[in-house]
């Protein structure tokens, strides 16, 4: 359903400011998303002055930084801090990326960081992902086979074939294009959303797999795969590069070629 | 722990929309406006089709300075859904899907669209 506005528990309000040390030459305001589910209130924005002198180039350093030195109360999960581990993805200057991959001084002003769009927040920056992983295991993502396994080694694929699944197999499921589609964000309880519908077709254009056509049956319909209006937030927003856009199109193509 | 009661995040009010997005959201705008310039062109067929004082009575508002805002709103609509539709047309065939070729075929679509209706309007 379409709903613009945010329900009334969900209303962001001002929240703390923490100043700068005294001295601080090279201060950035950094505006984060706050919410505390013991406290029973709302949400809040509160903001943090930091010195970017004493203070690593990524905004994941300026997290750890707030979370060490300001405010350990501040939640949010990471991991590999390399843009391998996908655990850092959140909403940074009003697009999806992954913390530890966005330069703070890319950030012109003020960066408001909140957690990923329009899901349920379990705490500050951390949303709930229960519903997308529901999605990706409903699309079984691993290779099914009828044929039995060829008994001298592994099922074989030439170099063109293996070169299909180049921009498909790189997915991190970070899940900032899948929060960042309004189609995702209207219907996320019927459209299976971009991360998820790419990781379709990594199967689907996988020649090892042997499950293609009920694949294809599974997606043909109208929420799962047909609410992606071709908006491209998903790929705008990708902090690996990839094009969730382009690899739904191809599954699109392949239904159409599969009718005609 | 109550896990109803969770809060959802904010979406519309903090992402940045880039421009492929406001296009896309254009087209659908103006696909609900081309339906009510079409039930205006309907009601326009059966005032001339209801002789010459309901004709004269429709010409005469269309004619008029809202009308005119109207019909020009109307036209941007239609060439601009008609520039976007035809983006759609090459997506579904496989085009234009990378990042510098969609943004290529929105400001060709945007130019378009500001031609066509100047054109419209010259001749």
């Amino acid at each position: 359903m379409v709903e613009f506005a945010l329900p009334a528990n969900s209303r962001v309000q001002p929240g703390k400011v923490h100043k700068a040390p005294a001295g601080a030459k090279n201060v950035k305001v950094f505006k984060i998303y706050r919410y505390d589910p013991d406290s029973g209130s709302n949400p809040r924005l509160d903001s943090y002055e930091i010195d970017l002198d004493a203070c690593g180039p990524m905004v994941l350093d300026a997290l750890l930084k707030i979370k060490n030195e300001i405010d350990s109360t501040l939640t949010f999960r990471r991991s590999c801090r390399e843009g391998i581990c996908g655990s850092c993805a959140m909403n940074i200057d009003g697009t999806n990326t992954l913390s530890c991959l966005k330069p703070i001084e890319d950030i012109k002003g003020e960066a408001a960081i909140y957690p990923l769009p329009h899901m349920p927040v379990v705490k500050d920056l951390i949303p709930d992902l229960t519903v997308p992983y529901a999605q990706l295991a409903s699309i079984k993502p691993w290779m099914q086979t009828q044929s039995p396994t060829p008994p001298d080694g592994e099922r074989l694929q030439s170099p063109e074939e293996r070169e299909k699944l180049d921009g498909l197999w790189e997915c991190i499921l970070c899940f900032c294009c899948q929060t960042s589609c309004p189609s995702y964000w209207w219907n996320g309880d019927r459209y299976l959303g971009p991360a998820v519908l790419l990781q379709a077709a990594r199967w689907i254009h996988d020649s090892r797999d042997e499950m293609t056509g009920e694949r294809l049956d599974a997606l043909e319909d109208p929420f799962k795969l047909y609410r992606c209006h071709t908006i491209m937030n998903c790929t705008r927003t990708c902090p690996k590069g990839l094009n969730p856009a382009k690899a739904i199109g191809s599954i699109k193509q392949k239904l159409l070629e599969r009718g005609a | 722990m109550t896990t109803r009661n969770r809060p959802l995040s904010p979406h519309l009010q903090i992402y940045r929309l880039p421009l492929l997005a406001l296009m896309s959201i254009t087209h659908r705008i103006t696909g609900v406006g081309l339906v009510v310039g079409l039930l205006v062109l309907a009601w326009w067929l059966c005032a001339a089709a209801g002789g010459a004082a309901s004709f004269n009575d429709a010409q005469a508002l269309l004619g008029s300075f809202i009308g005119r805002l109207f019909l020009f709103g109307w036209s941007v609509a239609l060439f601009f859904h008609m520039g976007h539709g035809v983006r759609h047309l090459l997506w579904d065939c496989g085009w234009g899907f990378e990042l510098d070729k969609a943004y290529l075929s929105a400001r060709v679509a945007l130019v378009a669209t500001v031609v066509l209706t100047l054109l419209a309007w010259i001749i």
